[in-house]
């Protein structure tokens, strides 16, 4: 698997971060260091315990690092999600939010895992 | 500049590890990267790493404290004045990107960013704070220059008139040297004249312009050799007139402080005490005191100098001339001073002969520079504070001691990183009163004492030493902290922190409690010496003298027999037994010891019922056997109701109880002290052992 089909799995934009971090090198390293990053984690931790300005801070900074990394799917659901829980919102919609995050951030954590195995490998 | 050694250092403060980890990719090759994962952490890094720090990459979300509390933490303390802020960020919102440049960012990024834009921004951004920096060096350096400019101008000006003049060009020199020597002395003297040093300066330089109106006085009247005829000398003396007319009309610079002293000194250096010098026929202190002393020096200087008309005059002469009153009436105190000043005068103008002009100029820039102190101090400051700090960071890895310094504003403990990892703390920490991991290693009590000892120092001895356990690593050690608390220049003085150092003094703690020991303790039996009893007893008797003391003094009898019959072995044996019954006979503020061979001391507070608290004590230690051994035990006691209250008093009237007890018939039992009985004679009980030998030899006999 290339790096641009890790992309095309995770539902990323590949032209779009090689056109701003410019280098394979650089985006390949922070694409297999995205699960290291423990934002995801904090971000379940929290929405379980209702601690929504916590869980609004996670959801920001995995927007933030999405947004970066050019992974489209999940930038998109954690953008939305990262607004409802702005307002402090925690009702069905912002639940129904947090769903899509964990589908896509599980849909993009696979991919990576892939990509890394055969990069590894 | 030189890449190796200066390179700058980035502070990136970013609560995503993987965001700080792409900054610090991007520019990790030419920048030395620092890293901070929440706001708090960042202003530590900005205090520890000071203006070390370049550039600050900042976030807006993070946990603990956000970009914008980090921002207000930097205009507090102003570091935001020099420290150039880029703002990264997802929020896109105009009313956060606003607020942000209010606060004082030099830019704003948004995520997702573009690698070459971060880049350029941050190298943009570093260039121009450094153009700044530079480009006020720079101003500095040219006012400098301007200042020296002009002292050249002046210095080529004042030649033209001396060499229309014929003169010998040294005249403008000394009479600059002398000006500054006599008004020095003069503000030695009196206070009567308001001139700072920086007057001084100003003035002496005004000084070489004295004679400018020269310029319009026609050659052959200038160089006449002979005698002036009246119409001549009237010509003449217009030169003073002229001189200040040509600086009055200078069309700019009238508020400089150099042509209002240079109009002063040209307008009336003619001027005399008395009122009877010209043009304006001034008197006394009616006469700027500029122009009074360059009067002087004037007038000195052509007096000690070869002239067509005369040799020159030696100084003594020359003083002599001016004192009479030959060359007109002067300030009886410029006179003083320059009576009092020869020495110093002949030095200086000796000097300035002979010093060529790159020295003077050496001078000169030295004075300029203090001059524009102000100008200089930020750039010279922050270069010896970072000096300074670089010094301090070499000196403090290379002990192996921990070090640290504490701010109270913003609450935080900078550790050395020998100390850091000592204590397994952060080298940065804030809060350190609510940090669990400080609190593990010195609990709050002590903390709270140290606090105390150092606030209550003064600026002038700032200095605390204080003894504590540190937990290391799960063990407990003797620390001794020594630290200097520092006090604001304010007044009053504000306490601001403090530096110091931890050093472990557990092992020489435990020599010194174990030679304290032996030195308080009695080898055989464990028990205190007499002499450490006594020291103890004093303490409680001054501690508490209302309370109910009792002293005893026991004494075991028969135990010369049991040395003898069973050997000095068994003796000891036998009164680390009784020293044992004693330890166990006593509650745990009384003291037990032993007074020396067989004797032993009891000590003890009671509340109303001696009686019942002695036979206590006895009934424990007395009776039964050891081995063989009868244990039988005599006792004097003293209480200090009947005895008095010092330890000398129990001491003796125990002893004479128990001299009773041994000398009767019938020993193993006590004696109470009580006044009426008192025994005159000085009877001792204790230690005169040949005696008690032959009492009991004959007791054992019977």
């Amino acid at each position: 698997m290339t790096l641009k089909e890790c992309y095309a799995a995770l539902n990323g934009d590949y032209e779009e971060v090689m056109g701003r971090l410019r280098s394979e090198r650089l985006v390949q390293k922070f694409v297999l260091k995205f699960l290291e990053d423990g934002s995801f984690e904090l971000l379940c931790r929290s929405m379980e315990a209702g601690d929504l300005s916590e869980a609004f801070r996670a959801a920001h900074t995995i927007k933030g690092v999405c947004a970066n990394m050019a992974f489209s799917a999940l930038l998109d659901s954690s953008s939305q999600l990262t607004e409802r829980l702005r307002g402090g919102d925690g009702g069905a919609q912002t639940q129904e939010l947090f769903e899509r995050v964990k589908a896509d951030y599980a849909r993009t954590a696979q991919a990576i895992q892939a990509f890394r195995e055969e990069a590894g490998g | 500049m030189d890449n190796i050694t200066c390179r700058q250092k980035i502070l990136i403060v970013d609560d995503s590890e993987m965001n700080r980890a792409i900054l610090a990719d991007m520019l990790g090759g030419e920048f030395d990267i620092v890293e901070a994962e929440n706001g708090v952490e960042g202003v530590a890094m900005l205090q520890k790493h000071g203006p070390e720090i370049s550039l600050v990459l900042l976030d807006i979300v993070m946990p603990v404290m956000d970009g914008f509390g980090v921002l207000t933490q930097m205009n507090k303390y102003h570091w935001i004045e020099d420290m150039p802020v880029i703002m990264i960020s997802a929020e896109r919102g105009s009313s956060h990107i606003e607020r942000a440049f209010e606060l004082g960012i030099t830019d704003f990024i948004s995520r997702p960013f573009d690698a070459l834009i971060v880049h350029r921004r941050v190298v943009n951004t570093i260039l121009l704070y450094a153009k700044q920096k530079r480009l006020t060096a720079m101003v500095a350096e040219q006012i400098f220059e301007k200042e020296q400019r002009s002292s050249l101008m002046i210095d080529i000006l004042s030649h033209c008139v001396e060499f229309r003049n014929g003169e010998s060009g040294m005249h403008v020199r000394n009479v600059h040297i002398l000006t500054e020597t006599l008004l020095n002395a003069l503000l030695r003297k009196t206070d009567r004249y308001h001139i700072s040093q920086a007057d001084i300066s100003v003035i002496s330089m005004a000084s070489a312009l004295h004679d400018i109106g020269k310029i319009a006085i026609p050659e052959e009247i200038l160089n006449k050799p002979g005698k002036f005829t009246p119409e001549e000398f009237a010509i003449m003396k217009t030169h003073s007139m002229v001189g200040a007319e040509m600086l009055e009309n200078l069309p700019s610079y009238q508020n400089e402080p150099l042509v209002r002293f240079a109009y002063q000194i040209c307008r009336w250096h003619h001027e005399r005490w008395d009122g009877g010098g010209y043009p304006d026929g001034l008197k006394g202190d009616e006469i700027p005191i500029s122009a009074q002393v360059v009067a002087m020096a004037d007038v000195y200087d052509a007096l000690t100098s070869e002239r067509v008309y005369k040799p020159p005059f030696s100084h003594e002469r020359a003083v002599a001339m001016i004192v009479g009153g030959e060359c007109g009436q002067f300030n009886p105190q410029v006179m003083e001073c320059m009576q009092e000043c020869a020495d110093e005068i002949r030095q200086e103008l000796a000097a300035g002969r002979e010093q060529n002009h790159g020295q003077r100029d050496i001078q000169s820039v030295v004075r300029e520079l203090h001059k524009h102190k102000e100008l200089a101090a930020s750039e010279r400051t922050l270069e010896l504070l970072e000096h300074e700090r670089m010094k301090y960071s070499f000196f403090a890895a290379l002990t192996k001691e921990i070090q640290f310094e504490y701010t109270i504003n913003p609450p935080a403990l900078v550790l050395n990183t020998w100390g850091s990892e000592k204590l397994e703390l952060p080298e940065a920490l804030l809060d350190p009163y609510q940090s669990a991991e400080a609190l593990a290693i010195i609990n709050a009590d002590e903390q709270a004492r140290l606090a105390d000892a150092l606030h209550s120092t003064t600026p002038g001895s700032p200095v605390v030493q204080y003894d504590c356990k540190l937990n290391i690593k799960g063990e407990e050690r003797w620390h001794r902290i020594v630290a200097r608390a520092s006090w604001s220049s304010e007044e009053p003085p504000r306490y601001t922190g403090c530096i110091g150092k931890a050093m472990d003094i557990h092992n020489s703690r435990l020599q010194m409690e174990n030679l304290e020991r032996q030195a308080s303790h009695d080898s055989l039996t464990g028990l205190v010496n007499r002499d450490y009893a006594k020291k103890r007893i004093i303490e409680r008797l001054e501690d508490r003298p209302a309370g109910h003391y009792a002293l005893a003094i026991l004494d075991l009898d028969y135990f010369k027999s049991a040395n003898d019959t069973y050997g000095h072995m068994f003796g000891d044996e036998v009164l680390k037994f009784l020293a044992e019954r004693m330890r166990h006979s006593i509650r745990g503020g009384d003291i037990a010891a032993r007074v020396g061979g067989d004797e032993f001391l009891i000590f003890l507070e009671y509340k109303d019922d001696l009686e019942s608290a002695i036979e206590g004590v006895y009934s424990r230690v007395n009776g039964g056997v050891y081995k063989d051994f009868t244990i039988s035990v005599s006792m004097g006691v003293a209480s200090n109701s009947e005895a008095g209250g010092d330890y000398d008093s129990l001491f003796r009237c125990a002893d004479q109880a128990l001299y009773v007890v041994k000398h009767s018939e019938n020993k193993g039992r006590y004696n109470y002290y009580h006044k009426e009985n008192a025994i005159d004679t000085v009877t001792s009980a204790i230690s005169p052992i040949d005696e008690e030998e032959n009492t009991e030899g004959k007791e054992e006999s019977k």
